[in-house]
Formats: C-alpha cells, sequence, structure tokens
C-alpha cells in the first residue's frame, strides 16, 4: 500500500514528528511504500538547517534524511506555512536580501498542490496532528 | 475542524488547504466539532487582534463549491449555541453518527 503523511507540530512542542517517524518506519518494515511527508503548521520547523540537538538525545534530521535518501521519501514544506514563520529556500532567501540556507538538505519547499497530490496519489494520507 | 477562531493562525492554515483541495476541484466537506463551532459564530470580529478575519473565509467557500457543512449536536449544545447563531447553513449530526460519517470520505484531514 501507498502512504502519504503529514506531520502539522514542530520536532519539540508535539508528538507528530515521532509518531509520524515511527509510524513510517512500520510502514515499511511491512512492505508498504511511503510516497511523501508534507510538512505544514508548525511542522514545517522539522526543517530547519541548524537544528543542532545535543548527540545524546533523537535527531529528526538525521532520521528525515535517512529516510529520504534510503527510501526515496518526497520530504515538502509547505510555502506559505514556511514562509509566514521565517524559513525560507534559498531562492526565496536571496529574492529577500538574505545570505542563510535554513532549508535543511533533503527538502523542498513547494506548495499545498503537493499535498492535494499526495491525496490523491497515496492509497492512504495520515495526519499526524500538531499539539 | 476542532479548533476555535483567532486562538492561533491554525484556522486560517486550515482553510489554506480547503481552498486549495476545492482549486483542483476536489469534493470537500466539513465538520465541526468541539470549540470549532465558533468558526461560523456570527458577531466575531478580530480586528482588535489585528487577525485575518477566517469568517469572511467561510462566507466565500461557497464560491468554490464548499457548501457541505457540518456541524456535531452535542458540540453545539454544550456551547451554548443554536444553529440559528451560525452564519451560513449547516447541517447537525449527533455524536453517535460522527464515525460512521466519517466513514463515507476517501480522505479525512483531521483538524
Amino acid at each position: 500500500m501507498k502512504f502519504a503523511v503529514q506531520i502539522n507540530s514542530s520536532p519539540y512542542a508535539g508528538a507528530a514528528g515521532e509518531m509520524g517517524y515511527q509510524f513510517i518506519l512500520a510502514a515499511l518494515a511491512s512492505g508498504h511504500s511511503v510516497l511523501q511527508i508534507f510538512f505544514y503548521f508548525d511542522g514545517i520547523y522539522h526543517g530547519l538547517a541548524a537544528q543542532l540537538p545535543p548527540d545524546d538525545e533523537r535527531q529528526f534530521l538525521r532520521r528525515w534524511s535517512q529516510l529520504s535518501q534510503q527510501h526515496g521519501i518526497d520530504l515538502v514544506i509547505c510555502i506559505s506555512a514556511a514562509q509566514r514563520r521565517g524559513l525560507l529556500s534559498l531562492e526565496e532567501s536571496r529574492r529577500q536580501n538574505r545570505i542563510d540556507q535554513d532549508l535543511a538538505p533533503g527538502f523542498r519547499i513547494s506548495g499545498l498542490g503537493q499535498l492535494v497530490e499526495a491525496t490523491i496519489n497515496a492509497d492512504r494520507f495520515i495526519v499526524f496532528p500538531g499539539a | 475542524m476542532r479548533h476555535p477562531p483567532h486562538g492561533s493562525i491554525h484556522v486560517q492554515e486550515q482553510l489554506d488547504i480547503i481552498l486549495t483541495l476545492a482549486a483542483f476541484d476536489r469534493a470537500v466537506s466539513l465538520l465541526f466539532l468541539d470549540e470549532s463551532v465558533f468558526q461560523l459564530f456570527r458577531g466575531q470580529s478580530a480586528e482588535q487582534y489585528d487577525h485575518k478575519e477566517t469568517l469572511a473565509i467561510f462566507d466565500a467557500l461557497a464560491l468554490y463549491d464548499v457548501d457541505d457543512l457540518w456541524v456535531e449536536a452535542e458540540s453545539l449544545i454544550e456551547k451554548g449555541l443554536v444553529s440559528e447563531q451560525l452564519t451560513l447553513p449547516v447541517k447537525t449530526i449527533s455524536r453517535a453518527r460522527v464515525s460512521q460519517f466519517m466513514s463515507g470520505f476517501d480522505v479525512i484531514l483531521g483538524g
């Protein structure tokens, strides 16, 4: 079965990241595929490049990037939710005369059309809610 | 829908999803549960908080053919409201029937 997943809480203010990640691992282990993870609401904070938690804590960025690299899962950050919160793609960042690259490797910023497509292409669309 | 209006950006961003789905010609129904019944409450204003008037966006949803609106009867009662206090025509559904109602949809985007 093909799954798509929506993550709606930030790494440290809700459980959507943890629950979504565990769900995806379980789905993959059961032979299912996961097409896309769509980060929305405060879930967009998962895409911040400069997250540096202590080594003995869970590493969300490493988790997502492994899912992306090893299983080809598309990591999509919603552009309107992201820009509202100050997470810009490099292109937008330059347009705003900023120099930072805030978006972590492996993620891409796109629109809600990607969410609509995921609901169509996936057999199941699973939402992990915010706090 | 589960969130009240104006407590956060939540409802506004939820409306963005709804409008995008409608723009892609997906059939959308809305079900208001818990405090979200206040989203359609007549006479609300967010002006003093400099917050977007989400009620105006709800009013415009019919233009996008999003007009299948449902309110859970118990949520209305618990919040002391009657459907006549809402700005849009809604259908009511009892709590006992909600899960059966939801099973009739292909995709459920929890609020």
